[in-house]
């Protein structure tokens, strides 16, 4: 109760505020249609218009929430109207990127922190690979891979993995290089090989850097993901369904969708933050 | 048994060159407890260093078990013991003395066998479960010690072990130390910045002065093996240490 009353706390007024939010940003709209037919709305009216709009210029939370009941638990799965459906869309390609993107981050981490020549030639270039924007890229790489007739899950989880690969590789080189000089000594007076410092001493004291690294890389390979799907007219996963609401001025699918990606994030995060639990216990490293 | 001739070593840092060591010779012989002392920069833990294999001498010869001290290193002739502990805290203090003879090859009944003598050793049996944070400072140092022991080399080398001790806990460790060196015969080198701990510990102190890192005395301590810790109030106790202190003094090391 004592952790859960801040919580609530906050999330009660986040609410209020948005109901605030709702009421001023779609009263125009309702008087505007009130002055058409010459009527005037009494403020019970008025702000029972406000919460029941079709399209809302900001849907309130109970629209939201019954946006979303109707996407999750509405449809069969199988329907194109299901949540549940371009959920797992979005879920695959990230997945696939990010298990390619984290394993890229590692193996590269692994050759930078074992070879200089690796760590000048690399590091610079994986940099300005986030420089660049990814809305920018993501179309690009869309196109090409359509031309080449490679559509659906492939090119979007190669652009969650270009995502999630930085986070990863930036991590595990920290995490890799934390073992102190006289760590390295001690190794060096056992006549420890390259290999057996590296899966010791290097690989387990990198894993708490992982983790965290790793529930950055999910965030960071599922935006990915619906950023994949927003061009070229995608017709699946939580992108298209963004791209769609926009389109046709669907406000509350726009946030149904929006807040099954953001539950979709949360959802891994967590597990990561399950295995990151257990592992650490397992090393005895949580206390 | 640990030779060293004329062994100099130079570092090269922006300020222009650092004379870490100057023309060093000595010998230790096999069995012997031999502590550095000296002020800050003058080169003992560079000089153990050198023994080590953990840094090259620019000039001069150094040679351990009659090899070079590089392929003493690849041969796994000393245990080295830092400052600090460096358990793994990933590991039980079991798996942390495990850990150089995994490295090694040792087949594992081999050592649990071996874990359990080093760890009954420094006084420990019934802790290798446990986790180093499980365990105060002293007893981690312990530990250390009994990792270092656990491969069976002839020669301890121990950089201020119990530098970062109180000296309640430095004292009880120093007895354990000499007890344990008079059960294994170790040759061990050791250095300190204390002087009663030098002249408690050693068969042979030597005394180092700074700029450049060299040897000013090397004093043999007249007392017998077997030293209790009431020694340090006997004449013949006090005598060695006005001669330490000479020594540094000859060195410039109170200027």
């Amino acid at each position: 109760m004592k952790r859960a009353l801040p919580v609530l706390t906050v999330i009660t007024a986040i609410i209020l505020a948005w109901y605030a939010a709702a009421v001023v940003l779609n009263a125009p709209w309702a008087r505007d249609q009130a002055n058409r037919s010459g009527t005037t709305l009494t403020l019970p009216a008025l702000l029972r218009d406000t919460m029941t709009q079709e399209r809302p210029v900001l849907p309130a939370p109970h629209q939201v929430a019954k946006g979303l009941w109707d996407g999750v638990a509405g449809q069969k799965i199988t329907s194109k109207r299901s949540l549940v459906w371009h959920g797992w869309i979005t879920l695959s390609a990230t997945l696939a990127g990010f298990a390619v993107g984290s394993l890229a981050g590692i193996l590269l981490a692994v050759g930078i922190v074992h070879s200089r020549v690796i760590d000048l030639s690399v590091m610079p270039w994986a940099i300005a690979s986030q420089t660049v924007p990814i809305l920018a890229i993501a179309p690009m790489v869309i196109v090409v891979f359509a031309s080449a007739g490679i559509t659906g899950l492939v090119p979007k989880a190669m652009i969650s993995a270009w995502l999630s690969f930085f986070p990863v590789l930036v991590g595990m080189v920290k995490g890799l290089r934390t073992p102190d000089a006289m760590q390295m000594d001690l190794m060096r007076s056992w006549n420890a090989s390259q290999a057996q410092v590296f899966w010791r001493l290097r690989l387990p004291s990198a894993l708490p850097y992982l983790f965290a690294s790793l529930k950055v890389a999910v965030a960071a390979a599922l935006v990915g993901t619906i950023v994949g799907e927003l061009p070229a007219g995608a017709t699946a996963g939580l992108g298209a369904r963004l791209l769609s609401g926009s389109y046709y001025g669907q406000t509350v699918q726009i946030w149904a969708a929006l807040f099954a990606a953001a539950a979709l994030a949360a959802g891994l995060i967590a597990i990561i933050g399950a295995i990151e639990r257990v592992t650490l216990r397992r090393m005895g490293l949580a206390r | 048994m640990i030779a060293a001739e004329g062994v100099s070593l130079t570092f090269q840092t922006a300020d222009g060159p650092v004379h870490a060591l100057k023309d060093v010779d000595l010998t230790i012989g096999k069995g012997e407890f031999v502590s550095f002392i000296g002020p800050s920069g003058c080169g003992k833990t560079t000089f153990l260093r050198t023994i080590a294999a953990l840094e090259t001498p620019s000039a001069g010869q150094i040679s351990v078990n009659g090899m070079g001290a590089d392929d003493a290193r690849r041969a796994r002739a000393y245990g080295y013991v830092f400052q600090a502990p460096g358990l793994y805290p990933w590991r039980t203090i079991s798996g942390n003395i495990s850990l150089p003879l995994e490295i090694m090859g040792f087949p594992r009944a081999d050592r649990v066998e071996r874990i359990a003598r080093v760890l009954d050793l420094v006084e420990l049996s019934g802790f290798g479960g446990k986790f180093p944070w499980q365990l105060s400072g002293g007893m981690q140092q312990r530990a250390s010690i009994a990792r270092a022991l656990a491969f069976d080399a002839d020669i301890l080398l121990m950089d201020e072990p119990f530098g970062a001790l109180d000296e309640i806990v430095r004292d009880r460790l120093n007895e354990a130390l000499l007890e344990l060196w008079r059960k294994t015969g170790k040759t061990i080198g050791f250095v300190t910045h204390s002087i009663p701990e030098a002249v408690y510990l050693s068969t042979r102190i030597v005394v180092m002065s700074p700029r450049p890192g060299r040897i000013t005395r090397v004093i043999d301590s007249p007392l017998p093996r077997d030293r209790p810790l009431e020694i340090r109030d006997t004449p013949e106790f006090i005598r060695i240490a006005q001669e330490v202190r000479e020594g540094l003094r000859e060195g410039h090391s109170y200027d």
